[in-house]
């Protein structure tokens, strides 16, 4: 087997390994907490609750719940909500985890469209009024909290927008029609685009007084491939670097936007599954959002490579 | 570097203050201290960052009213002379919260960076010291923490750490939660940063002669290690202070954070979203953690262009 074959293999049972340990902490964790999944307000009859218990195997051994659970696992059986009554937790992450890919994905293409041609002219032209003024937006982006842009472009887009031929374009909520996904996508994608241009900035300033650009300028390239096919080549590393995280944080939505636009993600999930102690929800989650980010992380270093092919895989580490 | 120096103030012997007295002038005239002072945007938010922290301490003083008395005659108004930023729907003073909250969203910022620094720095210096196998061990604990996005394992530390302290107060129990928490979630960068600062440090040759001279392991790392590797580690407090300060915000926005009547930006911020056809209610405290996030930003970039010229130079 060739050595990617071999180093993807390892890192793969490394995720594996990963993922375990992170079932069992979260196991163990839930465990911890005083009370149970169903202490009510209003004290359930003893009987009734035994009975509720034994139907989710809760009265077993601790060590035994702990075994099957993780059998489960194995064999891709992530258990029945407690509060969901009669649905599979598969189930409800199947329904809701494509909306907020859907919602991470737009927002992911927003950002890298917006942010690395920002950063790339930003240092193009540096110390212009343009760099200048793209840097302040991109801090600002960087530093606006979300659930502040989310409901203040609702309330300008519902009643507070002074043309007339505006109001009301954009319906602000729900996840009905692509005109709904407008608004959460923005909101979304600000902060990742504003990273981005930052980053792409600093990598693009250090890679653009190389002698090799010199050359190409010599040769008389265009400044646009200058800019775009030799600076930003090899200005990509450092971008790559922070889209493992950037991607996995999109792709699993941002919870305060699902909640915020009312989209029925995977986020609003998880801060009720908390809430509700529903606990086969939250161990399902808390692997799903986990398993995206190594994924993403793998990714990441398998692009290392190709991207800069002096980089070999097996020492790139673990890229955090 | 102004937070380094309220820090030492607190120690109030004579010699320490003459010490400090003596660090002061010496930093001021250090090409760092020039470096830093020359750069305006990271001078002018240290100067926010101070006054912010004296308002925050001082909020019963400073607020107009307190963050829980009701005017009942003017429910949901906008901003005017008497409130400032208006009144939100209980007939709160908008003003005030947004001072008290303050208080919150700095504490939580400034003590859960120095929970992290203790955690994350013996953590990592003990790992890049050691070495070898202890070494290995202890990282792939962190590589697997980070592996849980910082969100879920916030959330779920946080629901466990509220439920078990020994407190009964709610705000001290929600504080204590959320600090804890945001540590668990922070230390790992710094573990992280810490050890590979030590790894790097450790085999220079001053640390060398130190060992020939026979000082102890902990004498070499306290008193020649930790002060060569300061600088990145304050730059990266720094950066973290904000991203507390914000995480506080996301977690009682949704509610598992602080609940009201107590206010924390956050909580103000969830106030404003449920009033929905007030924007002043979110406008307010989403401006404070706005300015609050630019200032702590750009008085980073102004440490870490002081301490590490390099960088500088490319930006």
């Amino acid at each position: 087997m060739s050595g990617k074959g071999l180093y993807i293999l390892k890192r793969l049972l490394g995720a594996v390994i990963t993922l375990a340990v992170i079932a069992t902490l979260t196991f163990a964790l839930l465990r911890i907490l005083p009370g149970g999944p169903f202490d009510t307000e209003k004290a359930l009859p003893d009987e009734v609750k035994a009975n509720i218990e034994a139907r989710y195997g809760l009265d077993r051994p601790l060590l035994e719940q702990y075994l099957n659970f993780m059998s489960g696992l194995v064999r891709g059986d992530l258990g029945e909500s407690y509060k969901y009554v009669g649905r599979s937790v598969a189930d409800i992450i199947s329904e809701a985890l494509p909306v907020s890919m859907e919602l991470g994905l737009m927002s992911l293409l927003l950002a890298y469209i917006v942010g690395i041609p920002l950063g790339v002219f930003a240092a193009a032209r540096h110390n212009s009024a343009f760099d200048t003024g793209a840097m302040l937006i991109a801090v600002s982006g960087v530093a606006l909290p979300s659930f502040m842009v989310g409901p203040l472009l609702i309330s300008l887009f519902s009643f507070g927008i002074p043309f007339a031929f505006l109001q009301g374009s954009l319906p602000p909520a729900l996840w009905e029609s692509p005109a709904h996904y407008i608004l959460p996508v923005v909101t979304l994608g600000l902060r990742p685009a504003a990273i981005l241009a930052r980053m792409t900035r600093g990598a693009v300033l250090e890679s653009i007084h190389q002698d090799y650009v010199r050359t190409a300028r010599a040769k008389g390239v265009s400044e646009r491939v200058v800019l775009f096919k030799h600076v930003l080549r090899n200005s990509l590393i450092p971008i790559l670097s922070i889209s493992g995280p950037l991607v996995a944080g999109l792709l699993s939505g941002s919870f305060i936007i699902e909640i915020i636009f009312a989209i029925p993600g995977i986020g609003k999930h998880l801060v009720q599954s908390v809430t509700n102690r529903d606990y086969p929800l939250i161990l399902a989650l808390t692997l799903v959002f986990s398993m995206m980010l190594v994924i993403a992380n793998l990714v990441v270093d398998l692009l290392y490579g190709f991207v800069d092919p002096r980089v070999r895989p097996e020492k790139s580490g673990s890229g955090g | 570097m102004a937070a380094d120096g309220e820090l030492l103030s607190d120690s109030r012997s004579s010699l320490p203050t003459e010490r400090l007295g003596v660090w002061l002038r010496s930093l001021w005239a250090s090409r760092a201290g020039r470096r830093f002072f020359a750069n305006r945007a990271g001078v002018f938010s240290g100067l926010y960052i101070i006054i912010l922290l004296a308002i925050a301490a001082l909020a019963p003083v400073v607020a107009p009213y307190s963050f829980e008395t009701q005017n009942i005659d003017r429910l949901l108004q906008g901003p005017s002379a008497e409130h400032w930023f208006g009144t939100d729907a209980l007939g709160r003073d908008v003003l005030s919260r947004v001072i008290y909250g303050a208080r919150m969203s700095m504490a939580v910022g400034l003590l859960t960076a120095l929970v992290s620094l203790v955690i994350g720095g013996v953590y990592g210096a003990i790992s890049g010291w050691l070495g070898g196998w202890v070494d290995s061990l202890m990282m792939r604990l962190v590589d697997i923490l980070d592996s849980i996005p910082s969100l879920v394992l916030l959330i779920l530390v946080g629901v466990v750490f509220t439920a078990y302290q020994p407190f009964d107060n709610p705000e001290l129990r929600a504080l204590v939660g959320i600090l804890l928490a945001l540590s668990v979630v922070g230390w790992v960068s710094l573990a992280r940063l810490v050890r590979g600062q030590v790894l790097q440090v450790r085999e220079m040759q001053f640390v060398e002669s130190a060992h020939a001279i026979g000082a102890a392991g902990s004498r070499i790392l306290i008193r020649h290690i930790a002060p060569n590797i300061l600088g990145p580690v304050v730059v990266m407090l720094t950066y973290q202070v904000p991203a507390n300060i914000l995480f506080e915000s996301f977690l009682s926005f949704v509610g598992l954070g602080l609940q009201p009547p107590y206010a924390s930006w956050g909580v103000l911020a969830n106030d404003g979203w449920r009033a929905k056809s007030d924007p002043h209610l979110i406008f307010f405290p989403g401006a404070a953690l706005f300015v609050t996030m630019l200032a702590f930003n750009f008085f980073g970039d102004g440490l870490r262009d002081a301490l590490d010229p390099k960088v500088a130079k490319s930006r």
